[in-house]
């Protein structure tokens, strides 16, 4: 019973440390270079699908969970990995898999923005 | 002021202002974005041990729905308009996890409702993300392909 609280403990600990270290090398590259925030999303989803396209980060996923796949890496890992797995199936399936692996995140982003776009209205931005 | 003396001028002018300038903190930033990314990343691993101890849930299934919830939370605190005031401070920390993909689609979706449906609400809503789905599918599917031919 206590090993396994201490299991939890160290969950949470991983993946405090890998997601604040991936968004900490996010903010250095940032600093010294001002890109914008998309390109730098799109750079941290592309180096998700090379390691995981070089089967690396599977190994960070296992270690930190959330903290590897919560980050925007981590949805380039669910659309390497659903290419991946789609390939074994033959060539249908490599080139659906990957975004059948990432459905569940785009499907969702959509239909809760689409949600919020309804209730909310926006606001002047006090910067 | 004509030729060289004048562009000696213009790089005064703008050492000058540069001057006016507050350094940008580096450590401070820093230590933030790992913060407000970890602090998120826990969130994620605590909705994950719920997902998977209440409803019961495991494997593709489980990163699925906990993806699904973190999205809902930051739509949602896009249209509270909270998420704008923790990424002021936060930088990376709040861009780089799920919640800051889901926020960039649900602001301009809000921001451009005024412009009609279609071509504002509609349209708008993957400015940032287009290009992430763009990158990814093919990023993704050359992958696959690859896996494929080896």
């Amino acid at each position: 019973m206590f090993e396994q609280y201490i299991e939890i403990f160290l969950g949470f600990l991983k993946a405090f440390a890998v997601g604040g270290l991936i968004c900490m090398i996010a903010q250095i590259v940032i600093n010294f270079t001002d890109l914008t925030a998309g390109k730098i999303l799109v750079m941290f989803m592309l180096l998700g699908v090379a390691f995981q396209g070089l089967g690396l980060y599977q190994y960070l996923v296992d270690f930190a969970g959330a903290g590897a796949t919560v980050p925007i890496s981590g949805f380039g890992y669910l659309l390497a990995n659903g290419a991946i797995k789609g390939a074994e199936m033959g060539w249908f399936g490599a080139f659906t898999g990957a975004l059948s692996a990432a459905s569940a995140g785009i499907s969702a982003a959509v239909i809760f923005s689409y949600i919020m776009a309804l209730i909310f209205k926006s606001r002047t931005k006090k910067n | 002021m004509t030729g060289k003396n004048r562009q000696n001028y213009n790089k005064n002018y703008i050492a000058y202002v540069n001057s006016f300038d507050p350094p940008t903190q580096h450590f401070k930033n820093c230590f933030r974005a790992f913060l407000v990314g970890g602090l998120i990343c826990c969130i994620g691993q605590f909705i994950r041990y719920m997902l998977e101890g209440v409803a019961g849930l495991s494997g593709d299934e489980l990163a699925g729905a906990t993806s699904i919830v973190l999205i809902f939370l930051g739509t949602l605190l896009t249209g509270l308009g909270v998420y704008d005031r923790i990424g002021r401070n936060a930088g990376a920390g709040s861009i780089v996890p799920i919640t800051g993909f889901a926020n960039s689609v649900a602001s301009p979706a809000i921001e451009f409702k005024t412009e009609g449906m279609v071509y504002g609400m509609a349209a708008k809503m993957f400015i940032v993300a287009g290009p992430i789905i763009v990158f990814g599918v093919l990023a993704g599917t050359a992958v696959g392909l690859i896996y494929l031919l080896l």
